[in-house]
């Protein structure tokens, strides 16, 4: 187990590294660079003080070499300033990862806390007129543009009926949490309709086949009741694939979220992301990438981890596969 | 498991088609599919027959309700809605269609050599897919869509033209898109590899590739099809949201994600405006979603009975 946890380890390691390197040189390819938008902020620079600046700020050395140099500071965890917030990198990173954490978080469990019951429920009356409804439901959630959503959630919430604000976070001094969450209702709703329909749809496909197998009829025909059946027996075995495939997205929900936090002018990762890409500040958008990277490496782990944790009969242990 | 495609094998009596035909969701979304597409192909024929051309500038009907003359309306430059739809379903299914078939043959050719080769090979590649599927799908595909063509050596008017435009956003889709259907046929592959017709073939003297294109892609061909049926409607879904980013299909080619670009400030004047082309890129993803699970059980019959 430990063998193969390092094993991972390892290979997560190796998957960032080449990340970085494919975002670092893609970061290079996009339009104009740092000395661009001073010469555009400032008309008196000349072209050989665009030079100048260019040698100054490395950006005449070669790629590789910028890289190196890049990599040579991360590591010792100087990731350099962003230039949109002025301030390092990582100090712009945290407190947009921590606003990510609470929507992302919170509509993530309200999916789960909608899709296991339900998803349980539709697997014990397959092919009912309700579970016939779910399951388009859940094809309709899927199949909903993010942003489209987001749109008709703010018409309908925020035009017409007035109820909650159309984005945004509390600005004044003292709001309290009531104002918190009226501007999180709408985001959250959003991330939760967009989700709970993949989560349901797995959840009932593993409980019917899980009720499927002949321990269940064993238990059935011992007297066992329904509730006890579903619960003690085939929850365990059907949550399974659930939590593989659960964890699998969850570390995708957190740059997944972009579209939404965009609509709702949420200041999280995926608004970070966004702006740092498309405002050519580099070393912002280079960390918060990888970031998102590194919770979808860690996600994939904890899929593992749960695996093996819920099937006792999943061993590590020999080489894997 | 036979050697013979279940899905054509079984075309007689109650078989795929029976199964299919007892699907109305199914039906219904193939049919609805095929409406759009056909309208979408015609849109030049209903334009130039209606006499509205959807590229046409109008500043003094901006915003016009539905009339007689423009059955939904006008945009915030006075072109028709409706047209603008149906030119904008061309390059949505263009997009999905295409970048599906794309991935799907990227996925088909790795699935099939780590499959059939096996050992080094397999586990590099496998590798490979696992490390495309840790990556933060949303904003690599934004970095990639804002990637300078210019900067890679494209000439100027080429890398901003419509058309590169359209195809860099299918090649991008195609990239990152062709996980999945390598991971299935790579274990349908590897299954099939060591069964005894395929052995008989190979001591017969078959190559590695009449092996693959004659014993093991019959055998994944239903997933294949299910897999690329259901891939379409995520890339319609993705091209939407990269367009209504502004980082796809450029104007003044029409996209239903481009039209949706400025419906936030939309909302409150021209409701409308935001309301019809998110709706048709719903009803386009879930028609292919709904389309690929009924082939899934139609051509599988074991995974639902």
């Amino acid at each position: 187990m430990i063998r193969y946890l390092l094993d991972r380890l390892v290979q997560s390691a190796a998957v960032l590294l080449v990340m970085s390197l494919v975002i670092y040189a893609l970061i290079g390819l996009m339009p104009g660079d740092p000395v661009d938008l001073m010469i555009s902020a400032d008309p008196k620079i000349t072209s050989a003080d665009a030079a100048r600046l260019r040698a100054l700020y490395g950006l005449d050395r070669p790629l590789v070499a910028r890289y190196a140099s890049w990599l040579q500071a991360a590591l010792v965890g100087d990731f350099g300033y962003s230039r949109l917030y002025a301030r390092p990198a990582l100090d712009a990173l945290w407190p947009a990862l921590v606003s990510t954490t609470v929507l992302v978080g919170l509509s993530f469990l309200l999916a789960l806390m909608i899709a296991l019951p339900a998803g349980v429920w539709a697997a014990r009356h397959p092919d009912g007129p309700a579970d016939r409804t779910i399951n388009v439901l859940c094809f309709a959630g899927i199949s909903t543009p993010p942003f489209w959503l987001a749109i008709l959630l703010i018409l309908l919430f925020a035009v017409w009926l007035g109820w909650l604000p159309a984005g945004g976070v509390p600005t004044r001094a003292g709001a309290g949490w009531a104002d918190y969450a009226r501007h999180m209702a709408l985001p959250v709703a959003t991330l939760t309709l967009l989700n709970v329909g993949a989560y349901l749809r797995f959840m009932r496909a593993s409980m019917l086949e899980t009720l499927r197998q002949d321990y269940i009829r064993t238990a059935e025909a011992k007297g066992a009741g329904t509730a006890r059946v579903l619960l003690r027996h085939a929850l365990r075995n059907a949550l399974i694939p659930v939590v593989t495939v659960v964890a699998l997205g969850f570390g995708g929900l957190f740059s997944g979220a972009l579209i939404t936090e965009k609509m709702f002018a949420w200041p999280g990762m995926g608004n970070l992301i966004f702006d740092s890409i498309m405002g050519n500040d580099y070393n912002l958008a280079l960390v918060a990438l990888l970031f998102a990277t590194l919770l979808t490496l860690v996600g994939n782990l904890l899929a593992d981890l749960g695996y093996a944790w819920l099937d006792p009969r999943i061993s590590y242990t020999r080489s894997e596969k | 498991m036979s050697a013979v495609p279940a899905g054509i094998a079984a075309v007689d009596g109650d078989g795929f088609l029976g199964r299919f035909a007892r699907r109305p969701l199914a039906v219904g979304s193939a049919v609805l599919l095929a409406v759009l597409a056909a309208l979408a192909l015609l849109a030049p024929l209903i334009a130039r027959l209606a006499g509205i051309d959807p590229n046409e500038v109008d500043l003094l009907s901006r915003f016009e309700p539905p009339s007689a003359a423009h059955w939904l309306g006008t945009d915030e430059i006075g072109r028709d809605v409706l047209m603008r739809l149906l030119l904008g379903g061309q390059v949505s299914l263009f997009v999905g269609l295409s970048a599906a078939l794309a991935s799907a043959l990227i996925g088909t050719a790795i699935g099939l050599a780590a499959g059939y080769w096996g050992g080094r090979p397999d586990a590099l590649l496998m590798r490979l897919t696992d490390g495309v599927i840790a990556l933060p799908l949303l904003p690599l595909l934004i970095v990639l869509a804002a990637v300078d063509l210019k900067k890679l050596g494209l000439p100027a008017g080429l890398a901003d033209s419509e058309a590169v435009s359209l195809y860099r956003i299918v090649a991008i889709i195609a990239l990152v898109g062709w996980t999945t259907v390598a991971r299935l046929v790579r274990g349908a592959a590897l299954s099939v590899r060591t069964r005894d017709f395929v052995l008989a073939a190979v001591g017969q003297g078959a190559g590695p590739l009449r092996i693959m294109a004659v014993h093991i892609l019959p055998n994944v061909a239903s997933p294949i099809i299910v897999a690329t049926t259901l891939s379409v409607g995520n890339v319609i879904l993705l091209e939407s949201v990269l367009s209504f980013l502004g980082l796809g299909i450029q104007p003044p080619l029409p996209s239903w994600g481009a039209m949706l670009t400025n419906a936030q400030e939309l909302v409150t004047s021209a409701p409308w405006l935001a309301i019809w082309p998110g709706l048709l890129i719903f009803v386009t993803v879930i028609a292919c979603n709904l389309l690929g699970d009924g082939l899934q059980d139609a051509l599988d019959p074991r995974a639902s009975e």
